[in-house]
């Protein structure tokens, strides 16, 4: 099992993330240079935060023009495991991988500080180790993370179980006003009709160590562990990972 | 364009800021009459941003030497040794005028600025602080609704810039401090510090060695952009006019200069580096005779082969150009593609143009044509050096009107929600989290969550603490004094969150030297951090000094901020200043021992009358600053510091803007673990006013929780420290109430004080 976190010019979070996985989850991990088109036989591929190409023209929108993104791409299709977080998430939506947009936030401003989001389906590879409905405190920091899409898009998300997080109030109730950037119907992050492919906002790499704060994180990152290791069908796997 | 055939003459030498003593000395240095490209070289080194020849003679009484200090002041920024290896750079620098010009691009490009100077060294940023001044952003505060609104405007623009350059480059913006004066309406001060690690084997030095090696230059194009920018905006006061300097203003890019900040450590890591400098204030120019003149060496360039954004640029353009985003680095002769290749992979242009010669001049070429040669030391070291006639200013010929406190009794409840609403104490809020104060992961304490900001060092596990500091108003009033508060404060801030204090980086932002008074302010200033810094054993490792903070005449308040590093050995000790649960103890600890005297009435009115409170509560800035015991802040920083390591306390946060009360309140408001703010239940006794003892802002005095139980220990701790030690009460749910000898004199809901707290600054700004 192998995680790749690819590194755009301007991703900033590659290291985070390597970390987290690395360091802390003590699984293999490469970075993926983005003018390389070869995955490097890794499982599980993570588009980290940042500021690809400058977030120039508009954020992501370079990105998915990079040689890297046509193996990413390749590899989606073919049921591989994506995980896009935040500037991640947004070139996931870019390059179509993902439905829909995102906006400038609601207030016109930067925003960093930890939100609350709520597990909606505890069934999926990039959540199966979350209870259904646990609240995770994640950090975001980004101004442009009002997702939006239109009705019928939002729909189907609703319907296929798309919607994977939404921002909600630290107790879990939903509540507008702990929406930090306007996201259409409070939407932290969703995933494909597959299942193989997710993006969100919050960063779940910052939220891996309770001395930072908060380390709700890993139930994310722990969850793609899981999946790869059920597709290996390795059963020692799960008293590698720490608790 | 400026024509390279323009004749010099003593006139054209006036218009670039030289005086006639110093145009002389050009002659004399040349052995003939410089041309035009020369003598823009000169007067950009010069220029007082440049060759500091008005602060250089008091600048020598700082310290600087330490068994902790690996690099002092003269390089591109100040190295201590942290431990495990590894050193830590930091530095501060100053963005004024170009943040009043442009507010957005001066904040953004001071930032870009203070990081280039950290990873020239060889260290990845980790952090960045700012200190920022302002003008009343509320009415009523001394300014007119004009000019309220425009302060507004400033900090918005500032906030943006900074969040703008470092969001993007990928340093968390950990912390700073602000304030607000109405000297800093025509005058607002940024004042920006990073920090970053290296390995102590892997540093950097821009000295130019190695007869041929070549001279590469890297990143961005040069455009005509920032031309003059240190000479003419940095180097002279502001007047109607000066708008118009926006094109001397430099545009940022945080994108590029994240590249620039891969290609340099992984060129690095080649080991065919020899020596690197940026190119900042006067760009090619400084990096050039200042490399040259620190490695003993002379640098022949072609400026032909510089990259360049636009055509037809002159030699004097590209030279002066302070075009942001550019290295000049030294390679070793034979192994430049392997530094080529590095840039080539992030996308970045390199280019060798020149080589590193052993005649000690800089020697400018142009197409191959001389354009210019001068002597490099001469240049970079050797320019004028003033003792400037320094005059304390004349006293005020009346008794200045001092407060008088309230009588016995009083309900203080109303000031002090007023007080927490002050633009200086409110919650900073609404700018930090435009700040990605996260990324790196390694920021343990952040902004707001405790007196200083401290990030871990991963590879050691150790914490980094760094509080920026300093107090314009005190120093207003005694230069001397208030910078030692400055000091201490910053000192005292970094202890507070467990670490001890190790280092300090100072910027000193002053009006304009040709003034004798300025220049005694300065000169008070430099003894007051000369005495602070040595007596808490934090030596200075770098620094800026920012004069001619004037418009239209009018000076700001001397305003020197200091920057202090310290170290934790276990960043799992840091101490964040939130309550963390109810009922557990309130203590104050003082560092001027048990047997505290009361100060005679009189002084307390004169100390008391330079507050915070009094400024907001009865609109007076008079008086004098607290006084200082030096001796006392030390006791309290190392009792601090010992006291963390044993995991005795749950919170730390000391005494400063609006005394004890305000300290209270915020500690509460900071609850780390709770999810809504905590209270308080305190009583006092004291033969000493009411406001005095809630609102007086001595130094050397923290407020620290701990669960009932660790009080024993923690009174040994006091004994063996000789600190004074008093029980307070208790941390309390849902309510703030300060007994004062038996009577309440605060009492109300949490949420109440919170909201007046919280929301102000937003309220503010929102009603832009």
């Amino acid at each position: 099992m192998k995680f790749g976190v690819v590194v755009f010019p301007g991703s900033n979070c590659d290291h985070d993330t390597h970390h987290a996985l690395g360091a802390l989850l003590r699984q293999p991990v490469e970075f993926i240079w983005h003018q390389s088109e070869d995955l490097a036989g890794c499982d599980a591929i993570i588009l980290p935060g940042g500021f690809a190409y400058g977030d120039y023209l508009r954020t992501g929108a370079i990105a998915r023009f990079s040689p890297v993104m046509r193996s990413v791409t390749k590899f989606a299709k073919s049921g591989g495991l994506v995980l896009g977080i935040c500037n991640g998430f947004q070139v996931l939506l870019e390059s179509g991988l993902l439905p829909g947009a995102v906006l400038r936030n609601a207030g016109l401003r930067f925003v960093c500080e930890h939100v609350y989001i709520r597990v909606e389906h505890a069934d999926t590879a990039f959540t199966r180790a979350a209870r259904p409905g646990q609240v995770l405190k994640i950090p975001i920091a980004h101004s442009d993370g009002n997702y939006f899409c239109d009705h019928a898009t939002l729909r189907e998300l609703e319907r296929n179980g798309q919607i994977l997080f939404r921002y909600v109030a630290p107790d879990g109730r939903d509540a507008p006003e702990w929406n930090p950037n306007g996201a259409l119907a409070n939407i932290a992050g969703i995933i494909s009709r597959e299942g193989n492919v997710a993006g969100l906002m919050p960063h779940p790499e910052r939220a891996a160590e309770s001395l930072l704060g908060s380390d709700d994180g890993l139930v994310i990152l722990r969850s793609m562990v899981e999946t790869l290791a059920g597709r290996e069908r390795t059963p020692a796997v799960a008293e590698r990972i720490p608790a | 364009m400026i024509a390279t055939e323009i004749k010099v003459t003593p006139q054209v030498a006036a218009e670039h800021g030289l005086s006639a003593d110093e145009y002389a000395r050009v002659q004399k240095i040349l052995g003939r009459d410089p041309n035009i490209t020369e003598l823009g070289i000169f007067s950009l080194m010069w220029s007082e941003h440049c060759s500091y020849k008005s602060s250089k003679v008091h600048l020598k009484r700082l310290p600087i030497k330490g068994p902790q200090v690996v690099q002092g002041p003269g390089e591109n920024a100040g190295v201590v040794d942290i431990g495990g290896g590894w050193v830590a750079a930091f530095k501060i620098e100053s963005h004024n005028h170009p943040s009043f010009v442009e507010p957005f691009q001066g904040a953004a490009t001071g930032v870009g600025g203070i990081l280039r100077d950290i990873f020239t060294m060889g260290a990845r940023p980790i952090a960045v602080l700012d200190s920022l001044r302002f003008g009343p952003i509320t009415e009523g505060a001394g300014a007119t609704p004009e000019e309220v609104a425009r302060n507004r405007r400033i900090l918005d623009g500032v906030v943006r810039g900074i969040g703008f350059y470092g969001n993007c480059f990928g340093v968390p913006t950990v912390g700073g401090e602000v304030a607000f004066e109405p000297c800093y309406s025509a005058n607002p001060l940024v004042n920006a510090l990073a920090l970053g690690v290296a390995r102590r084997d892997e540093l950097f030095f821009a000295r130019a060695r190695g007869e041929g090696n070549p001279v590469i230059y890297v990143g961005a194009k040069t455009g005509r952009d920032g031309i003059h920018g240190a000479s003419l905006l940095a180097s002279a006061e502001f007047t109607e006019e000066s708008q118009q300097k926006r094109p001397n203003v430099q545009v940022g890019d945080p994108f590029l200069e994240k590249l620039l900040l891969e290609a340099c450590l992984e060129a690095m890591h080649t080991g065919a580096v020899v020596a690197i400098q940026d190119m900042g204030a006067a760009g090619l120019t400084c990096s050039t005779c200042e490399m040259a003149s620190r490695g003993a060496t002379g640098i022949e360039i072609d400026l032909a082969r510089v990259p360049q954004r636009e055509t037809g640029m002159s030699p004097y353009e590209i030279m002066l150009s302070e075009s942001q985003e550019r290295m000049l680095l030294v390679a070793e002769r034979g192994r430049e593609e392997e530094v080529l290749r590095v840039f080539r992979k992030w996308e970045l242009d390199a280019v060798v143009i020149g080589r590193v010669t052993s005649d000690g001049i800089l020697r400018v070429l142009d197409h191959g044509r001389l354009a210019a040669e001068i002597p490099a030391h001469p240049l970079a070291e050797e320019g004028p050096v003033y003792s400037r006639p320094l005059a304390a200013p004349p006293r005020p010929a009346r008794e200045e009107s001092i407060v008088t406190f309230a009588p016995e009794g009083t309900d203080l409840t109303a000031n002090l929600t007023k007080l927490l609403a002050a633009p200086a104490i409110a919650s900073k809020r609404w700018i930090v989290q435009q700040y990605d104060h996260m990324v790196r992961t390694n920021t343990v304490v952040a902004p707001g969550a405790g007196d200083a900001a401290l990030v871990r060092v991963k590879e050691t596990g150790r914490g980094l603490a760094l509080a920026v500091d300093g107090n314009g108003r005190w120093c207003h009033l005694d230069p001397r004094l208030g910078a030692m508060h400055a000091v201490a404060e910053a000192a005292r801030n970094v202890a507070c969150v467990g670490a001890r204090p190790l280092a300090a980086t100072n910027c000193l932002n002053f009006g304009n030297p040709e003034k004798p008074e300025i220049m005694w302010q300065f000169s008070q200033v430099i003894d007051g951090l000369s005495e602070a810094c040595r007596a808490l054993g934090v030596p200075i490792t770098g620094g800026n000094v920012s004069f001619y903070n004037e418009t239209l005449g009018r000076g700001i308040y001397p305003t020197p901020t200091v920057g202090v590093l310290g170290l934790l050995d276990d960043d799992s000790r840091a101490l964040h200043m939130g309550f963390r649960a109810s009922g557990d103890a309130i203590l104050l600890l003082e560092g001027a021992g048990p047997a505290t005297a009361t100060p005679a009435a009189s002084e307390m009115r004169r100390e008391f009358s330079s507050s915070e409170y009094a400024r907001t509560i009865h609109s007076l800035v008079a008086g004098s600053p607290p006084a200082m015991d030096l001796a006392a802040e030390k006791r309290l920083m190392e009792a601090l510091a010992a006291l963390a390591a044993e995991r005795l306390l749950h919170s730390a946060h000391d005494l400063s803007d609006g005394g004890l009360a305000v300290a209270l309140a915020e500690s509460g408001f900071a609850s780390f673990f709770a999810t809504e703010s905590l209270g308080a239940d305190v009583a006092l006794e004291g033969g000493e006013p009411a406001e005095w003892a809630l609102f007086g802002e001595r130094g050397a005095r923290a407020i620290v929780t701990a669960s009932q139980s660790a009080l024993a220990a923690i009174r040994q701790f006091a004994a063996q420290y000789e600190l004074g030690l008093r029980t307070l009460g208790t941390v309390a749910q849902g309510t703030f109430r300060i007994r004062f000898n038996g009577r309440d004199v605060v009492s109300s809901p949490v949420a109440a004080l919170c909201a007046s707290w919280t929301h102000s600054l937003e309220r503010a700004l929102a009603a832009r």
